[in-house]
């Protein structure tokens, strides 16, 4: 009976002890639970302070890039603008580079001859070619007659032209005034009055105004005047009137110097007879 | 190097057109006082395009246009036509005959240096 006892004793104990075990492992258990836990999220923590990191690496690389994106577009937007003003300079060094050819041609014809007739074709040519004129007149003082003499005429005839007076209408104020003159009505208006064309150009040496172009009407398709036209109505005041003036001299003493040399001629025939 | 050739009657012209040419890089200028002049020019030289006026003496700009587009030799040469004549029918006229492009004057030298470049480059 004691032996019984004893053995339940014994059994009571291990079971005591067991279930201690089982209460140890289970805590441990729990415990390990808990570290797992914990461990994971230490590790993902640091994950998260990892990727932080890289987050703000990579934000401050973008803004890096985006400062020099701001700055790369500045100095584009910069040189674009440079760009644009070389082109617009190009451009207008480049059409000033033509109106100072055509006033160089211009000029360089005018003067290339002392004959009174190639001068006058040349003036006619500079007017219809470089100008875009359709009917116009070049007339000349008559200081004698005190009367304008057309020396060329284009599309207009040269009685019209005849019966123009000194002081009549717009010619005679530019004669009086040396001025030019331009309408203020459409070029393809024109004009029909002979002492009243569109626009008219004195012919001056120095102040002395010797005669005037005298333009009624332009070519179609000459709508409107450049700064080259103003220019070379300039060019053709000045130098197409000395141009005139001296192969007009220069043809006239040329004539006269002929008869001379004739006359002497025929002197000196005369007095070997 | 392109060859252009100047077929126009006045010197002013003519001086001031062979001006604006000789910009173009690498260009010779040829010039022509009338057509026949023209075509006793292209007979002893190659020219890559042709600028010709229209009212001209001897042989006119159309005239000169129809005989260079009959010519199996010269029949692919572009030709500019330059001239006072604006009218609308004037240019169709041209273009019928067989000019390449139509400029009239005054000319800007800007745009007649972009249509021969154009037209050079078109060869």
């Amino acid at each position: 009976m004691d032996k019984k006892r004893g053995i339940l004793k014994k059994a009571d104990e291990f079971l005591q002890i067991f279930k201690q075990g089982e209460e140890f492992t289970r805590n441990l258990l729990s415990e390990n639970e808990r570290l797992r836990f914990r461990i994971a999220e230490l590790e993902e923590a640091r994950t998260q302070d990892l990727n932080a990191a890289k987050i703000r690496h990579y934000e401050e690389h973008i803004r890096m890039l985006k400062d020099e994106l701001e700055s790369l577009k500045e100095r584009f937007k910069r040189v674009e603008t440079e760009n644009r003003n070389f082109e617009q300079k190009y451009l207008l060094v480049a059409e000033e580079n033509n109106n100072l050819a055509n006033l160089y041609v211009a000029s360089y014809q005018l003067h290339s001859t002392l004959d009174y007739e190639e001068v006058i074709k040349i003036v006619v040519e500079i007017i219809i070619n470089l100008i875009g004129a359709e009917r116009f007149a070049v007339m000349l003082m008559d200081e004698r007659l005190e009367k304008l003499v057309p020396i060329a005429s284009e599309g207009i005839s040269t009685a019209a032209i005849a019966g123009v007076f000194p002081e009549d209408g717009i010619i005679g104020t530019v004669l009086k005034e040396g001025e030019s003159y331009f309408s203020e009505e459409p070029l393809q208006e024109g004009s029909d009055d002979p002492a009243s064309p569109s626009v008219c150009i004195p012919l001056k040496i120095k102040e002395h105004v010797i005669g005037v172009i005298a333009i009624y009407s332009f070519l179609v398709q000459k709508r409107s005047f450049s700064n080259v036209d103003y220019e070379l109505f300039n060019l053709l005041a000045g130098h197409a009137a000395t141009a005139i003036f001296s192969s007009r001299l220069y043809t006239r003493s040329e004539r006269e110097f002929r008869t001379i040399q004739n006359f002497l001629e025929l002197l000196k025939g005369k007095s070997k007879q | 190097m392109p060859t252009i050739l100047v077929v126009e009657d006045s010197p002013t012209m003519r001086q001031l057109i062979s001006f604006a040419m000789r910009r173009i890089p690498g260009s010779r200028v040829i010039e022509a006082t009338d057509g026949v002049d023209a075509l006793k020019k292209l007979s002893s030289e190659k020219a890559d395009i042709i600028l010709a006026d229209i009212n001209m003496p001897v042989m006119d700009g159309l005239k000169l246009v129809s005989l260079v587009r009959g010519n199996s030799a010269y029949k692919d040469i572009p030709i500019i036509i330059i001239t006072t004549e604006g009218a609308e029918e004037d240019r169709k006229k041209a273009m019928a005959m067989g000019a390449d492009a139509y400029l009239p004057k005054p000319i800007q030298t800007q745009e007649l240096i972009r249509l021969v470049t154009q037209q050079l480059s078109k060869r």
